[in-house]
């Protein structure tokens, strides 16, 4: 039976993603024995227009992207979206609330004319996605365990609750108790509620779950002082790309 | 050979996407150019109107590689706004989470980078056939690396507890203790580095430029200092940054150009070898005697080779870190910092050069203004005036050992293309 065909593409984003799936270390090595990494530009020179799966980083900001990525959705059997700005967006879409002339008028000034940009969407938006890895960056562990469900052409087991549920089970004391503003009750578990963990409030990199109770959550937020303009800020972070659900 | 056509289309193991487009005819080059065809990120309009206490988290991701260092940088600019001089401990953990980044950094770069050039494969995976024990040697650090990242830091890419004024959550005194004595042990995979690294033959190339980082009376500077060239002896204040970097935008390139006292510099391992080798600690100092690694040096190829020299220094400064941390305890802190308005600017060493970060905030603690200067931006001038250099002296190659001389040089610098382009194909036109 031979390999399948894995390759890895970076669209507008940091590659940190990519450089999560290089830390897998040794499992990485035990991986390479089970697919055959075809096309890796940022650790491989090989490449290749032929791969049957693409894990795809980034989002799309550019109109040679749009191009770009269908030519990967052509390509591949397996499209999955790696990592907050390719699955939601991230935090590319903080451009968008401007407009596209003026925010490159912002940055390059006068030559703003030689540079192409469109508003920053996820993958979803021009291609079909057949798996998400959520998170900025994603989790190493998640990364095995769609990979893995994929290679077993099994459906990979992605939380559907919040990270409240993660956060409590660590046995964390709520944020909210110290004063500290949290996104976790309507961002989507499977990062085992890290920067909670860490004392930093969720800012939702990992998109919202299927139904959130966003009116209770706003409710919070507004008990905790923010203005109604401030806990949209907290919900555009990440999420920019979702504007109209949380007015 | 005197006719050269070279067009790399997204130039591999860099970080982002650059083409390098050469073209020679008659002995003569009539194109040169590396075009940064990385989507502009549009950062500096990204932070307006975010406030104070979460920039850092948006500039975060710039980068995956460098991203404790733009989150250093942001919060070190506010801090400069507000005035304010962070607590001794606070310091310290942020040097030691600076070192590990550094390592991190160098380690990928050295290993998985280069490393298979020398041994002439695509790619890490393919040097594991024959050298797998480097292989794991270089993941073993790697994996140090973040795990110390991610004990003060809460993880490596998009640092969690590192925030403006002290740290979110402090590391336990008995982890920390415990992690010394894992870098302790290895010692020795860095000692068969350094050998590694010796044996592995760096192409010769000589163009002297202009060096600059920045510079400390304490330390070998990476987290703060003074900024330095090599071309004179005056230094210049981080919030003065202005006065000595001349960013310039040119058409072929998302990222801007920048120049200081001639029309390019460097920045980087090297150039930070060259203008404080003096604060270098003795093992670094005798790793790069080691590995043929004189003071100074002008050749680009070898910045590698300083990076493994600044990997040995971060390790011996982490020990005297974690050292420093146990003998005065840590606890941990809670600042409040209220909002003023004004101008500041963060000056970190990024492991690939000096990294600014200006912000300008309004009383309610919004960014009215952003501007990143970033390490690789800086080297793209010099980048392709050593690309100009180097042709005539390859011409008479054979063609793939040509693109093979300019790939190792633009990957000598461990461009990080997606940071620089707020912003190589080397195509060789044979006519």
């Amino acid at each position: 039976m031979t390999k399948p065909r894995v390759a890895f593409f970076s669209f507008t984003s940091c590659e940190g993603c990519q450089l999560v799936v290089l830390t897998i270390e040794e499992q990485l090595l035990e991986l390479v024995n089970l697919i055959d990494i075809v096309s890796f530009r940022e650790a491989m020179s090989e490449k290749s227009e032929d791969y049957d799966i693409a894990f795809v980083e980034g989002s799309i900001t550019t109109t040679s992207e749009i191009e770009r990525i269908k030519k990967i959705r052509e390509t591949a059997k397996t499209v999955i979206a790696l990592g907050a700005c390719a699955t939601i967006g991230g935090i590319n879409c903080l451009k968008n609330q401007f407009e596209m002339k003026k925010v490159k008028e912002i940055v390059y000034g006068e030559m703003a004319d030689n540079f192409d940009t469109i508003p920053a969407r996820p993958i979803e938006a021009v291609i079909k996605v057949d798996y998400w890895i959520q998170g900025c960056p994603i989790d190493k562990d998640e990364f095995i365990e769609v990979t893995k469900a994929i290679l077993l052409g099994k459906k990979p087991r992605i939380p559907d609750y919040p990270v409240c549920v993660e956060c409590q089970m660590k046995e964390n004391v709520c944020l909210f108790e110290k004063g500290i503003v949290c996104m976790g009750p309507v961002t989507r578990a499977g990062c085992k509620a890290i920067c909670p963990t860490y004392n930093d409030g969720c800012v939702g990199c990992r998109g919202l779950i299927d139904d959130p109770n966003l009116s209770s959550h706003k409710n919070l937020l507004s008990e905790h002082g923010l203005t109604v303009d401030e806990a949209i800020s907290q919900y555009m972070l990440f999420g920019g790309n979702s504007k109209e659900k949380y007015e | 050979m005197h006719d050269l056509n070279v067009d790399i289309n997204h130039i591999t193991r860099v970080e982002g996407h650059g083409n390098i487009v050469i073209d020679v005819k008659g002995g003569k080059i009539r194109e040169l150019r590396m075009d940064i065809i990385e989507s502009p990120r549009f950062f500096e309009a990204m932070a307006l109107g975010r406030t104070y206490k979460e920039v850092a988290q948006i500039t975060s991701r710039i980068c995956g590689i460098c991203a404790v260092t733009h989150t250093t940088t942001s919060i070190k600019a506010i801090e400069s706004v507000l005035g304010f001089e962070p607590s001794i401990q606070t310091i310290r953990l942020r040097k030691l989470l600076l070192n590990a980044e550094f390592i991190q950094s160098h380690i990928l770069h050295v290993y998985f980078l280069t490393a298979p050039d020398f041994f002439r494969v695509g790619s890490v995976f393919g040097m594991v056939k024959d050298n797998k024990d480097d292989v794991l040697r270089g993941m073993r650090l790697k994996s140090l690396a973040n795990d110390l990242c991610a004990l003060v830091g809460g993880r490596h890419i998009h640092p969690i507890t590192l925030k403006v004024g002290c740290f979110s959550k402090s590391p336990e005194l008995k982890d920390i203790a415990a992690f010394k004595k894992r870098i302790v042990e290895s010692r020795s995979d860095i000692d068969v580095t350094v050998k590694f690294f010796k044996d592995l033959k760096t192409p010769e190339f000589e163009r002297e430029t202009e060096y600059i980082s920045l510079t400390s009376p304490d330390e070998y500077a990476l987290y703060g200092g003074s900024i330095k060239s090599s071309d004179h002896n005056g230094e210049t204040a981080p919030v003065d940054y202005l006065d000595r970097i001349k960013e310039f935008i040119v058409p072929h390139s998302t990222a801007k150009h920048a120049k200081s006292n001639r029309n390019s510099y460097m920045v980087g391992a090297l150039a930070r070898f060259n203008n404080n080798y003096e604060q270098l600690h003795p093992k670094a100092k005798a790793a790069a005697e080691e590995m043929g690694l004189k003071h100074p040096c002008y050749n680009p190829y070898m910045n590698n080779i300083a990076q493994v020299v600044e990997t040995v220094h971060c390790f011996e400064d982490s020990i005297n870190l974690i050292d420093d941390l146990i003998s005065d305890g840590l606890s941990d802190e809670k600042v409040e910092l209220l909002p003023e308005k004004g101008r500041g600017v963060g000056a970190t060493e990024a492991p690939r050069g000096t990294l600014y970060h200006e912000h300008k905030m309004d009383d309610n603690g919004k960014i009215t203004y952003a501007n990143y200067v970033i390490p690789t931006a800086q080297n793209l001038a010099n980048i392709e005036n050593d690309l100009r250099s180097l042709i005539p002296q390859v011409l008479n190659k054979k063609k793939e050992e040509i693109i093979l001389d300019i790939e190792m040089l633009v990957r000598a610098y461990d461009p990080c293309i997606s940071c620089s382009s707020h912003l190589m194909k080397v195509k060789f036109v044979n006519e």
